[in-house]
């Protein structure tokens, strides 16, 4: 596995821990039903805390603590469940989540952009995955019909901004 | 209709040249097949029994002339020399080489067309009235909402791996042709008592083996609201909708567990906080910019009874016949519109031939303002023809074998592939539609027998829409033998309803004859003037039970 940061390969510093693991020194990611179970005992740790949601998992009953969280893990159990694409939006759009937003799990190259689109900023990928394959396929649209948690203009502000300027030269 | 502008060019030369690395890939041995499956399903490039089978989108169902001369051109350079317009309203080929796909996309790209969501599990084209902008009883052209929806759902970064498919159906009219009730999500545009326009929003319908009918969960959604209110619907079914089994992970079967009163309530929860956000707000602008592509054509002013018509009509039998059937009332004097049948006596439902493509091209672009509409059930529509013009389009269209007057008629039959090319059928569903076609070829029987539907499905995916046939028929294997299942009863339309089995399966033998009784028991049956839907709504399924039990 590699891990892809903000467009950048990059070290990752969290150890993600099994439920009945004992905790290592350092970051680390855990279950939902650990930091459920054990919250303010990791963030007395003061060390960097994340939390790792299944599949089923929507992002609710962590979004009181978002605050205290540097990663939440998103499961792509398989390239074809989609379901985590709408939890990343509601964490970036609805809740104003800043930290890392991580896919893990079965992510495709194809995805990548989708994912970016979504407010994902890590990705979780196959060792094969390089630098090039990375911005080939990050690159793939440079357009977009519709918004999402990234922000980008859409093809219907940028129309209606060139509209905009034609109509203000025409007044010139 | 819709043009494209330097944005849409560009977004979909950028998925050419996407696909186009993903086929080289695969042709160099790089990516598996298997790697391979999830890059060509987003595309519509599906692996059927015998070949690759590409699968076009006509968005909303309309076409320009120079579009069909392109898919005429597509079928001659890559095909066999002909196409299949589908039930989606799309076209597809079914023995393209995959080496030559992405030629076939360059060439669609170049007339403003593309295979984008054809497939996959994401929103697929959206479906809607042949009618459009024709119709009598239209509020207004359904075809201004179906673009502002292709263009949101194209390459959705949420949407694109959902639990399953998702069709979206609209139409303008209260007479329902684009069968909103059967889609994962129906619109029906509206308008309230202050003129405004709105939309009636109906979730959950569908076929396939749990055939549901659309429950509606709004009854005006504002026009600048509609994709903040999708949107809505689309999350909670993303996040909800069932992913532990293909079978049950269509809405329809979300909308069935937890019910259409709770789908209500979370839609609307979900709806509130896309609407408080903004960012899915519908300005005004951009829907006056589209709907100015939609502006009616240039009719002329002409009185609306033509006495060159009436004169043909009196003159010519098969012409008066083909009338009767396949020309339909328009909304401006003088004008009508007219079905073009792809259903030729013992042809392959919704089969084309690139010869044919070429001729109807030619004839919409002297007679109906260059434009063209596939149906959702197999044919092809001219919307809007002088009716003076309608005698010489008719004289056209017989020379190309297009003017079988037969359109709503019994041998006008919705089928799938079937076991001719499907990997997942039962049993064959284009010989038989031959074979009944052949039995009832005779055009006067037809139009004396009136208004009927028969759909034919080769496996319990429904893909030929037996369940909402008037006659829907249904292959089913036992022990390696097809057998065929009869429902009775079943409707698309605006009063739509599933249809009822009517009893055991008939064999290969015995299914045409039976579709015989089924028609003798309606004639003797039916009160004057009455269609064999409305007969069957009001005598309901024993009087035929017995007449096709009790003669087999």
């Amino acid at each position: 596995m590699k891990l892809i940061k903000n467009g950048g390969f990059v070290e990752d510093r969290f150890a993600t821990v099994g439920d009945e693991d004992q905790l290592p020194d350092g970051p680390v990611i855990v279950s939902l039903e650990r930091w459920q179970a054990e919250g303010e005992a990791l963030r007395a740790r003061n060390t960097p805390v994340g939390v790792r949601l299944k599949s089923g998992q929507e992002p609710s009953p962590i979004v009181e603590d978002l605050d205290k969280l540097d990663v939440v893990a998103l499961e792509f159990p398989t390239y074809r469940n989609g379901r985590a694409y709408s939890y990343a939006r509601l964490l970036r759009e609805r809740h104003g989540y800043k930290g890392e937003l991580r896919a893990v799990g079965n992510v495709l190259r194809d995805q990548f952009q989708f994912m970016i689109r979504c407010g994902i900023d890590a990705l979780e990928v196959a060792d094969n995955i390089t630098p090039e394959i990375w911005a080939e396929n990050v690159g793939s649209f440079s357009l977009y019909y519709q918004p999402a948690a990234d922000g980008r203009e859409t093809v219907l502000s940028l129309r209606h901004r060139l509209a905009q300027r034609a109509r203000e030269r025409a007044a010139v | 209709m819709y043009r494209y502008d330097e944005f849409d060019h560009q977004l979909v030369n950028e998925r050419v040249a996407q696909f186009s690395g993903q086929v080289a890939r695969r042709l160099s041995g790089e990516l598996t097949e298997d790697e391979f499956k999830p890059l060509r399903l987003m595309n519509g490039v599906y692996l059927q029994l015998h070949a690759y089978m590409l699968r076009i989108a006509v968005p909303y169902g309309t076409l320009s002339s120079k579009q069909m001369h392109m898919l005429a051109h597509i079928g001659r350079k890559y095909d066999r020399g002909y196409g299949h317009f589908t039930t989606r309203q799309n076209l597809q080929f079914n023995w393209p080489a995959l080496k030559d796909v992405p030629d076939i996309l360059k060439d669609l790209a170049s007339v403003e067309m593309h295979c984008i969501q054809t497939s996959g599990n994401c929103i697929r084209n959206v479906t809607s009235d042949q009618y459009a902008g024709a119709a009598k009883s239209e509020i207004e052209d359904p075809r201004i909402v179906s673009e502002i929806i292709r263009q949101w759902s194209t390459f959705h970064p949420e949407f694109s791996f959902l639990p399953r498919k998702f069709k979206i159906a609209v139409t303008g009219t209260p007479d329902d042709r684009a069968a909103i009730r059967v889609h994962d999500i129906g619109i029906q545009i509206v308008q309230d008592d202050k003129q405004n326009i709105g939309y009636e929003i109906y979730v959950g319908g569908g076929l396939g083996r749990t055939p549901m009918i659309g429950k509606k969960i709004a009854d005006f959604v504002p026009k600048e609201d509609l994709l903040a209110y999708l949107e809505a619907i689309m999350r909670v079914y993303n996040m909800y909708g069932r992913r532990d089994n293909i079978y049950k992970a269509r809405i329809k079967i979300l909308v069935h567990e937890i019910g259409a009163e709770e789908m209500k309530r979370q839609v609307e929860a979900e709806f509130a906080e896309v609407r408080k956000a903004g960012t899915l707000h519908l300005p005004e602008e951009e829907v006056a910019r589209i709907e100015a592509y939609f502006q009616a054509p240039a009719y002329e002013s002409l009185p609306d009874e033509s006495t060159e018509l009436n004169k043909a009509v009196l003159a010519d039998r098969n012409f008066a016949n083909w009338v009767k059937s396949n020309v339909a009332q328009h909304r401006v004097p003088g004008y009508a519109i007219v079905n073009i049948s792809l259903k030729p006596i013992g042809g392959t439902p919704g089969d084309c031939s690139s010869d044919q493509m070429d001729a109807i091209a030619d004839i919409a672009e002297k007679y109906s303002f260059d434009e063209l509409r596939v149906t959702h059930e197999q044919n092809l529509t001219l919307a809007h023809v002088r009716k003076k013009d309608l005698q010489a389009v008719y004289e056209a269209l017989k020379k190309h074998d297009l003017a079988t007057a037969n359109i709503n008629l019994i041998t006008d039959q919705i089928a799938c592939p079937g076991l001719d090319y499907c990997a997942l059928a039962n049993a064959r569903s284009i010989p038989l539609a031959q074979e009944i076609s052949r039995r009832f070829a005779d055009i006067e029987r037809q139009h004396e027998i009136g208004e009927l539907k028969i759909n034919t499905s080769g496996c319990i995916s429904a893909c030929g829409h037996h369940h909402v046939g008037h006659i829907g028929i249904l292959g089913v294997d036992k022990k390696g033998v097809e057998y065929y299942q009869v429902t009775l009863g079943g409707a698309a339309d605006e009063k739509t309803a599933i249809g009822d089995i009517v009893g055991r399966a008939f064999t290969e033998d015995e299914i045409v004859d039976a579709i015989e009784t089924i028609v003798t028991t309606y004639i003797g049956k039916r009160n004057e003037g009455e269609r064999f839907i409305d007969t069957y709504r009001r005598i309901g399924v024993e009087p035929f039970k017995e007449s096709l039990y009790e003669t087999h």
